[in-house]
C-alpha cells in the first residue's frame, strides 16, 4: 500500500505538472491571440469555456459508484494534494476578490481576516484533524453521534451544519454570477446557471473524489491568477517581482504621501463639503413622509456614502480606527473578538474538517494541515501587499491629478459602478474624499493598473471563478452528504442498500444546488453579510462538543447537547438581537463576532452540565482513546 | 487493547507540545495585536512591526507551528510505537 501510495503521489504530480504547463501555454497562446486583434469578449468567453470545461472533465473521470470513493475520496488523497484542495475549499470569492479591497479600505484592522482566517489552521492541526482522521467516518456529525452517543446529537449536528454551510454556498454561486456578468456580459441568472451546472457535472457524478480533483486544478488556476497581476505591479512600483518583500519600503513613500494628501487644504474643503451635504440628507430624511420607503432608502444609502467621505483618512499602518480613545479602545475590542471568531469558526467549519477524513493516515492528516496553510498564506500574504501597492498607484497617480485626464480603468470599471468620483469642491483635481471605490475592484483591476494585457484580466476572472466554484462545490457536498448520510441512511433508514444510498445522495446534491441556485438568483443583498455569521456560528455550534470530545474524555452526551444549544443559542440571539432588534451591543461588540460570546457559553455547558451528571461509560471512553492514538494495540486488529 | 502506561506518557507529551504551541500562537495572535500600536514604533524590513506581524508575520508563524507540530508528533509516534502499519 506504501508503495502503492508513492506511485500514485507521482503519478498526481506528474498529471497536474502537465496540466499547470498547458494552463500555461493556454494563457500565452490567448495573449498571442489578442495582440493579433482577437477581441477582448472573445477571449473572456474561452477562458469560461476551457475552464468550466475543463473541471466538468475531471468530474466525468472521477465518476464513481463507491461509497467511499464518494464521501472521502477513498481515503487516498496524498497531504500536498489534500493541502491545495482544501486551499481552494477554503478561498472563496470573496477572499479572491474582495480581501485585498478590504484591506486597501480598511488599512490595518482589515488585517484581523488575515490572522483570522490563518490562525485557524493551528487549531485545526493541534486540535482537531489528526483526531477526526484517526476516528475515520464520513461528517462532522458521524463524530458528535459516536462520541455523545445517539441521534440527538447527530441532529444538532446536521442543524449546524445547514446553518453554517447553506448561506455560504448561495453566497459563491452568487459570485459566480458576479463575476461572468461582469466579465462576459452574461444576464446575471444565466452565469448563475452557468456555474450551477460547471459545479454539478463535478460534484454529482463523482461526489468528494471529484471534488478533489478538481479542487487541486481549480488551486493552481487560482493562485497563478492572483499571483501574476500582482507580481508585475511589484515589478512595476518597486522594480522587483516580489511583491511581500518589497512592499515595506512602499509602506514608507505611501505614508509619506499620506501625509500630504491628509492635510492638503483641497482635501480638507472636500470633506466639508461631504459633511454639509451628510447634515443636509440627513434633514432631508428627516423630513420624509413615513411611506416614501425606497426614497428614504436612497437617500440612506447617499448619506452613508457622503459620511464616508467626510471622514478623516487615517494612515494605512494605523491600527484600531476610532474617535476619541474610547471608540479606539472599542476598535480593538472588536478586532480581536473578530480575529477570535474567524479562529475558531475556522476549525468548525464542516467543509474543511471533512477535507481530512479523505487523507491515507494520520501522519498524513497533520502533514496536509501544514500543507493546506502553505498554500492558503500564498494567496493570504499577498493580499495586503496588494492592497499597499494598488493604494501607492491610486495616490501618486490619482489624488491630486486632474480629473479629465484620469487612467481609463477608472472610466471603465466606473461604467459599472464600482467606482465613483464626486467633484464635490469643482476644482477639477481629484482629492482622495472625492473618490469612492468598491473593494472588489482592487484586484479586478490591478492587470490595468499594471498596464498589462486584457488577457490578464481574463486570467483574474478565471481565477475568481476557481475560488467560487471550488468553495461551492465543497460546502455543496458537505450539506448534501450529511442531508444523505446523517439524516437518511443513520436517522430514517439504516439499511437502505449502498445503490439506494448513492441515489439518495445525488438526488439530495441536485435540490440543494438548485435551490442555492434559485436563492442566488433573487439577488439576496442581505444574505452577503449573514456569510460573515457562519464563522460565529460554526464556532459556537461545532467547536466545543469537538476539541472536548477529544480531550477531556469526561464530557458526556448531557453537557455536550445543552452545551451545543446553549452555544448556538446565545450566539444567534446575540447576533440577530444587535443586527435586527435594536439591542445595545455587550462591551460594544459587532454582531460579526458574536461567537466570542457563544464559544465560552458553550465550553462552561458542557462542563458544568457533564460534571453534574454521570461519566460516559466504558465504551465511549475507548472511543475518544482509539481517537487519541494512531494506533493503539500491535497490530490494527488489536485496537 | 488496554492503555498502557507508555501510552500515557505519548499523550502527556502530546498535550505538553500542543499546550506550549497553542501559548506561542495566543502570544502572536492576541498580545502582539493587542499592542499593535506600541510594536508600530519599531521597524523590519521596511514595516512598522506591529503591521507586519499582522500582515505577514503571523501566518508565517502559524505555518510553522503546524510544520513543527506535524514533524514532532510523526518522530513521537515512533519513538513510543504507536504509529500507523503500513497496510499490507
Amino acid at each position: 500500500m506504501a508503495l502503492e501510495n508513492k506511485a500514485f503521489s507521482r503519478m498526481l504530480s506528474r498529471y497536474y505538472g502537465i496540466y499547470s504547463g498547458s494552463f500555461i501555454a493556454f494563457v500565452v497562446l490567448l495573449g498571442i491571440a489578442e495582440q493579433m486583434g482577437v477581441a477582448n469578449e472573445t477571449i473572456g468567453y474561452m477562458f469560461l469555456a476551457a475552464t468550466v470545461g475543463l473541471y466538468a472533465g475531471i468530474g466525468i473521470l472521477s465518476r464513481t459508484a463507491d461509497i467511499t470513493e464518494y464521501y472521502v475520496a477513498g481515503r487516498r488523497v496524498p497531504a500536498i494534494f489534500n493541502g491545495m484542495a482544501t486551499g481552494s475549499d477554503w478561498m472563496s470569492a470573496a477572499s479572491f476578490i474582495g480581501m485585498a479591497g478590504t484591506l486597501y479600505l480598511s488599512g490595518f484592522d482589515g488585517l484581523a481576516f488575515i490572522i483570522g482566517w490563518t490562525g485557524g489552521y493551528v487549531l485545526v492541526a493541534l486540535l482537531l484533524a489528526p483526531y477526526l482522521r484517526k476516528f475515520g467516518q464520513f461528517t462532522i456529525p458521524d463524530f458528535l453521534a459516536a462520541r455523545y452517543g445517539g441521534n440527538l446529537a447527530r441532529s444538532l449536528g446536521v442543524v449546524a451544519v445547514l446553518l453554517t454551510s447553506f448561506v455560504y454556498v448561495v453566497a459563491q454561486i452568487y459570485g459566480v454570477g458576479l463575476i461572468t456578468s461582469r466579465f462576459l456580459g452574461l444576464e446575471f441568472t444565466l452565469g448563475v446557471f452557468v456555474g450551477l451546472s460547471g459545479i454539478l457535472m463535478c460534484s454529482f457524478l463523482g461526489g468528494m473524489r471529484a471534488v478533489t480533483w478538481t479542487q487541486v486544478a481549480q488551486y493552481i488556476i487560482l493562485i497563478i491568477a492572483y499571483l501574476v497581476p500582482v507580481v508585475m505591479l511589484s515589478q512595476r512600483v518597486t522594480e522587483v517581482p516580489v511583491p511581500q518583500l518589497m512592499y515595506g519600503q512602499v509602506l514608507q513613500k505611501l505614508s509619506e504621501r499620506e501625509q500630504v494628501i491628509f492635510n492638503d487644504p483641497a482635501q480638507r474643503q472636500a470633506q466639508a463639503l461631504f459633511k454639509d451635504r451628510s447634515q443636509e440628507l440627513e434633514t432631508r430624511i428627516g423630513e420624509l413622509p413615513a411611506l416614501a420607503g425606497g426614497e428614504r432608502e436612497r437617500l440612506a444609502k447617499e448619506l452613508a456614502a457622503a459620511k464616508a467621505s467626510a471622514r478623516e483618512p487615517i494612515p494605512h499602518t494605523r491600527p484600531f480606527r476610532g474617535e476619541g480613545e474610547k471608540e479606539e479602545a472599542e476598535a480593538r475590542r472588536n478586532f480581536l473578538a473578530l480575529v477570535f471568531c474567524l479562529m475558531v469558526g475556522t476549525a468548525g467549519l464542516p467543509h474543511i474538517l471533512i477535507r481530512y477524513y479523505t487523507t491515507p493516515s494520520v501522519k498524513e492528516a497533520r502533514e496536509s494541515v501544514f500543507w493546506s496553510l502553505f498554500f492558503i498564506s500564498l494567496l493570504y500574504a499577498t493580499a495586503p501587499s496588494l492592497a499597499v501597492l494598488a493604494k501607492f498607484e491610486v495616490y501618486t497617480r490619482l489624488i491630486g491629478t486632474s480629473i479629465a485626464d484620469l487612467p481609463s480603468w477608472v472610466a471603465a470599471w466606473g461604467k459599472v459602478g464600482l467606482v465613483r468620483i464626486d467633484d464635490i469642491n469643482g476644482d477639477g483635481l481629484l482629492q482622495l474624499a472625492e473618490l469612492t471605490l468598491d473593494p472588489d475592484v482592487i484586484v479586478l483591476a490591478t492587470p490595468e493598473i499594471a498596464g498589462l494585457p486584457y488577457v490578464v484580466t481574463g486570467l483574474v476572472a478565471a481565477g475568481g471563478l476557481a475560488a467560487a466554484l471550488s468553495t461551492a462545490d465543497g460546502l455543496l457536498l458537505a450539506i448534501a452528504n450529511t442531508l444523505s448520510h446523517d439524516v437518511y441512511y443513520k436517522m430514517i433508514d439504516n439499511s437502505a442498500s449502498t445503490k439506494r444510498r448513492m441515489r439518495i445522495s445525488k438526488g439530495l446534491l441536485l435540490v440543494v444546488a438548485v435551490v442555492a441556485a434559485y436563492v442566488a438568483s433573487l439577488k439576496p443583498g442581505n444574505i452577503l453579510f449573514m456569510v460573515a455569521w457562519a464563522f460565529s456560528i460554526a464556532a459556537s455550534a461545532f467547536f466545543p462538543a469537538l476539541v472536548l470530545g477529544i480531550f477531556w474524555k469526561r464530557a458526556n452526551r448531557y453537557g455536550a447537547i445543552s452545551g451545543m444549544i446553549v452555544g448556538l443559542g446565545v450566539c444567534l440571539f446575540y447576533l440577530l438581537g444587535v443586527r435586527f432588534y435594536g439591542m445595545t451591543p455587550w462591551f460594544g461588540i459587532k454582531d460579526i463576532a458574536s461567537g466570542v460570546f457563544g464559544v465560552p457559553a458553550g465550553v462552561l455547558t458542557i462542563l458544568a452540565v457533564s460534571l453534574l451528571t454521570p461519566a460516559p461509560g466504558k465504551d465511549i471512553q475507548k472511543l475518544v482513546e482509539y481517537c487519541r492514538y494512531p494506533r493503539l494495540g500491535e497490530t490494527r486488529a488489536d485496537e | 487493547m488496554q492503555v498502557s502506561e507508555k501510552h500515557k506518557a505519548y499523550w502527556r507529551k502530546n498535550l505538553q507540545m500542543t499546550g506550549l504551541l497553542l501559548a506561542i500562537w495566543f502570544v502572536v495572535t492576541f498580545v502582539f495585536s493587542f499592542y499593535a500600536r506600541a510594536l508600530n514604533e519599531f521597524t523590519f524590513i521596511g514595516f512598522p512591526l506591529g503591521f507586519y506581524f499582522a500582515a505577514q508575520g503571523s501566518p508565517v508563524i502559524y505555518v510553522v507551528i503546524i510544520w513543527y507540530y506535524a514533524r514532532y508528533m510523526n518522530k513521537l509516534d515512533r519513538r513510543y510505537n504507536v504509529q500507523e502499519l503500513e497496510e499490507e
